[in-house]
């Protein structure tokens, strides 16, 4: 066969090293950011943004430097948040971001593993991966921006979309009961589980160094806005109402029972650090078990 | 109203920090987080554009910031930030300008008198 | 069973334990899988052998989960396998072809059983063939090694892990349910007798900030800094440029899927495995078989030599990449291909498509289930050998 085709492009190295010395540098964590790489691209007034600041700020509390850790996303917004850190990062399939990290994290036991989804990765797709990994207890950080659909692709219902909310797949308002994150994580064997909201910066600046040092499966949902995807339909104004909302309408109680803490459209929202005990992790388990080497 | 009639025995052994903001004013996309949540109020949208067409944040309140480091934090596109600029001793005018601002007055609720 | 990692010596072993053995010979030391029949066998051999050597066998609650895992453990530096049967390489499809996009080196054992579907799980196919070539959307190239006997089943997985290391890809190793189940003997030799290769690392004096991830070298093939190395690389399944950031122009497309094509295409050279018995001279047919059929085929072909028919045998020990341009000029010297294989016509396809109209090819398809005997293959050559070129 001929095959004709067109004139291959070339590289240029050059480009990006321009971008990078006229912007990299300007603000303090650029450090722990990719160089070049920033503005990216989510939405003005969207959450993922402050969520990426606090589990950086997190990570500098925590004395952590880029060479000690990794992180996996999956699909969607939340996904991209690995492109943006100076690290090595891994962006890979839709829901299968924890079992890649736990790969990761049993072949390089000496990396912080953190896996940075969204709700509909983490718990749609990924539902089965995340109830597996929080069962064996893989020594796994899990950051899970909920923002309550699935917003890279337009704004339609997910598993943790309240009932009623309006999306562009549940035009009439969605008739399906949502999760309660904490209360699976609990329930499937997290050591420490705790919600925030994009508001409650600080504090969640204060628990990513908690489960930074904490060993074991961690799991921190944090509620950020959507104001594209899940605002606008749902008349909950920018990005900065919807901030006012979370002000307004949370109650922190920390030591919740994780199944009393779930979320309808207009109530109150509860955060705080819910669940934080200890068990042993699979490779504590796996690693130290009796082994007969002359077993046939 | 709470009013201090002297300056606290204890006011010797505080210091308030003084903060400058600084402000990347390509990066801003007009999202409002950090002038709706400052805790001094300190800032507010500017009238100016950046290049993207959004107004980023001024300071209005010069020799406000404490360097709280909430805006830092708070921003989704890294911003804004604040450095320490110098440690003041608490004076007596520094008082005197909280009591006013928390006055009936001021039209926020007064404080609750501690002695009952 | 030791905790030393080859076991030097003689063995009566079946297919899928030598498989096993030979990957922790290879060097590897992360398996990640789940039972499946006729497979279950390299899983548990793994569960057993993984703890004793100070590796780590992890029964995922998935295929899906099975491949992401190895995938992980690749870019944490090790050596990682799996192993699965028809149903869960379909499972696995998504995570190969990020596995592909992001050049990751792994091993992915098939044994194939009667599909489609669940099928017949305890019986041979050999139906998988397209779709370790084609199986994942996109365009990639790819690399399938099909053993024959026990003794290549170890042979061939080491094989497996050095090709995956040089062309930084997941390998398929796509054997069969009989030679997965059969026994027969294993020589396993001494390590220092076992070349393995290891991925290429980017050059010592490289600083970070100057290191391209995803350019590849004059073999097409890009050094490759495991996790914690310190280069700080973001991999991607987004269409990514040469530093790894995800770039959506068609520019970046071009550049990085003719690549991933090219790795393979401009490399089969050193790929390419392939027995030839009797491809001399002129032939009245050429015999073309892999994996189990191809026991049955050299026993044919044998017997129709010793009758005095000048017949070929060639048998396919890398399915893909394709001898396409040995098919191409065998088909000038022979009249006829023959093609026996479990499944309708697969190689059947691409032989027919390489020799471009210059030979015919018989297929001797069978759905599933057994094996073709000596017996009818002979038939076939005495039917359709000595037919006049076209």
């Amino acid at each position: 066969m001929i095959r004709k085709m067109r004139p291959l492009p070339p590289f240029d190295p050059a480009v990006l090293k321009a971008k990078v010395t006229r912007d990299h540098g300007l603000h303090p964590m650029d450090v722990y950011l990719k160089p070049g790489r920033i503005p990216h691209i989510w939405c003005p007034g969207c959450g993922l943004g402050v969520v990426l600041s606090c589990f950086i700020n997190g990570l500098k509390m925590a004395g952590l430097r880029p060479q000690d850790c990794a992180m996996v996303s999956g699909i969607g917004c939340s996904g991209r948040a690995s492109g943006y850190m100076n690290m090595d990062t891994y962006h890979t399939t839709h829901g299968r971001a924890i079992p890649f990290a736990t790969g990761l994290k049993l072949a390089k036991p000496g990396l912080t593993v953190t896996v940075f989804s969204g709700d509909g990765d983490l718990f749609a797709i990924g539902g089965n991966h995340f109830i597996h990994a929080a069962r064996r207890n893989i020594d796994l950080k899990v950051l899970c921006v909920n923002n309550f659909n699935y917003g890279m692709t337009g704004g339609q219902v997910g598993p943790t979309t309240p009932i009623l909310a309006k999306t562009t797949t549940s035009p009439y308002g969605n008739r399906e009961h949502p999760f309660n994150l904490p209360h699976m994580a609990h329930a499937a064997g997290a050591v420490y589980v705790a919600r925030w909201t994009a508001f409650h910066a600080r504090q969640l600046v204060v628990s990513v160094n908690e489960t930074m040092k904490k060993k074991g499966f961690t799991f921190i949902e944090v509620i950020a806005p959507c104001p594209i995807g899940y605002g606008r339909p749902n008349k909950l104004g920018p990005g900065l109402e919807e901030m006012k909302y979370y002000r307004e309408k949370s109650v922190i109680c920390h030591e919740a029972d994780p199944s009393q803490v779930g979320i309808d459209l207009s109530g109150e929202i509860i955060v705080g650090k819910f669940i934080d005990l200890d068990r042993p992790t699979f490779s504590d388990l796996y690693l130290n078990a009796p082994v007969d080497k002359d077993k046939k | 109203m709470k009013k201090f009639w002297r300056l606290p025995l204890d006011a010797g052994s505080h210091t308030i920090p003084i903060g400058e903001v600084r402000i990347i004013k390509e990066r801003c996309k007009g999202c409002g987080f950090c002038i709706e949540f400052c805790p001094n109020k300190v800032l507010a949208s500017s009238k100016a554009f950046n290049a993207k067409g959004y107004h980023p944040p001024e300071v209005v309140k010069e020799g406000e910031c404490v360097n709280c480091n909430l805006c830092e934090i708070i921003c989704p596109e890294f911003a804004i930030f604040t450095v320490l600029k110098e440690m003041r001793q608490v004076t007596r005018e520094d008082i005197l300008k909280y009591t006013e601002r928390h006055s009936p007055s001021s039209g926020e609720a007064p404080d609750e008198e501690p002695w009952g | 069973m030791s905790e030393k990692a080859v076991l030097t010596g003689e063995h009566f072993f079946i297919g899928d334990v030598a498989a096993a053995e030979g990957a922790l010979a290879a060097g590897c030391r992360f398996f990640a899988g789940y039972p499946i029949t006729p497979a279950t066998e390299v899983a548990e051999r793994m569960s057993r052998r993984m703890p004793q050597v100070g590796g780590i066998y992890i029964q995922m609650e998935d295929e899906m989960a099975s491949m992401a895992a190895i995938l992980g453990a690749a870019w944490g530096g090790n050596k990682a396998m799996t192993s699965t049967s028809g149903p869960g390489f379909s499972l696995m499809m998504e995570n190969i072809g990020l596995g592909m996009m992001t050049e990751t080196p792994c091993v992915v054992i098939n044994v194939m059983r009667g599909g489609p579907s669940t099928g017949l799980p305890t019986l041979v196919g050999q139906a998988d063939v397209m779709q370790a070539r084609w199986g994942s959307h996109g365009d990639y190239g790819s690399i399938s090694l099909s053993p024959s006997s026990p003794q290549e089943m170890f042979d061939l997985t080491i094989h497996a892990f050095n090709l995956s290391e040089r062309y930084r890809l997941p390998v398929i190793l796509l054997t069969d349910e009989i030679v997965g189940h059969m026994s027969e003997k294993v020589v396993i030799p001494d390590p220092g007798e076992i070349k393995l290769l290891e991925r290429r690392k980017p050059a010592l004096n490289l600083p970070p900030e100057d290191y391209l991830p995803f350019a590849g070298g004059k073999d097409l093939v890009p050094a490759m800094a495991n996790a914690g190395d310190g280069y700080n690389v973001h991999v991607t399944g987004l269409t990514h440029d040469e530093w790894g950031y995800p770039v959506m122009s068609d520019q970046a497309q071009e550049r990085l899927v003719r690549r991933l094509v090219e790795k393979i295409r401009k490399n089969v050279s050193d790929i390419i495995l392939v027995e030839q018995v009797g491809l001399e001279g002129d032939l009245e047919a050429v015999v073309v078989a892999y994996g189990c059929t191809a026991r049955s085929a050299r026993e044919a072909v044998e017997r129709a030599r010793d009758r005095g028919r000048a017949v070929g045998f060639l048998r396919l020990i890398t399915v893909w990449p394709f001898p396409e341009e040995l098919v191409r000029n065998l088909a000038r010297r022979t009249g006829v291909f023959i093609v026996p294989e479990i499944n309708y016509g697969q190689v059947a396809l691409e032989v027919e498509r390489c020799s471009a109209g210059l030979a015919e090819t018989v297929g001797m398809g069978l759905m599933g289930g057994t094996l073709h005997t000596p017996e009818e293959i002979l038939e076939a050559i005495e039917e359709f050998g000595g037919r006049a070129r076209s």
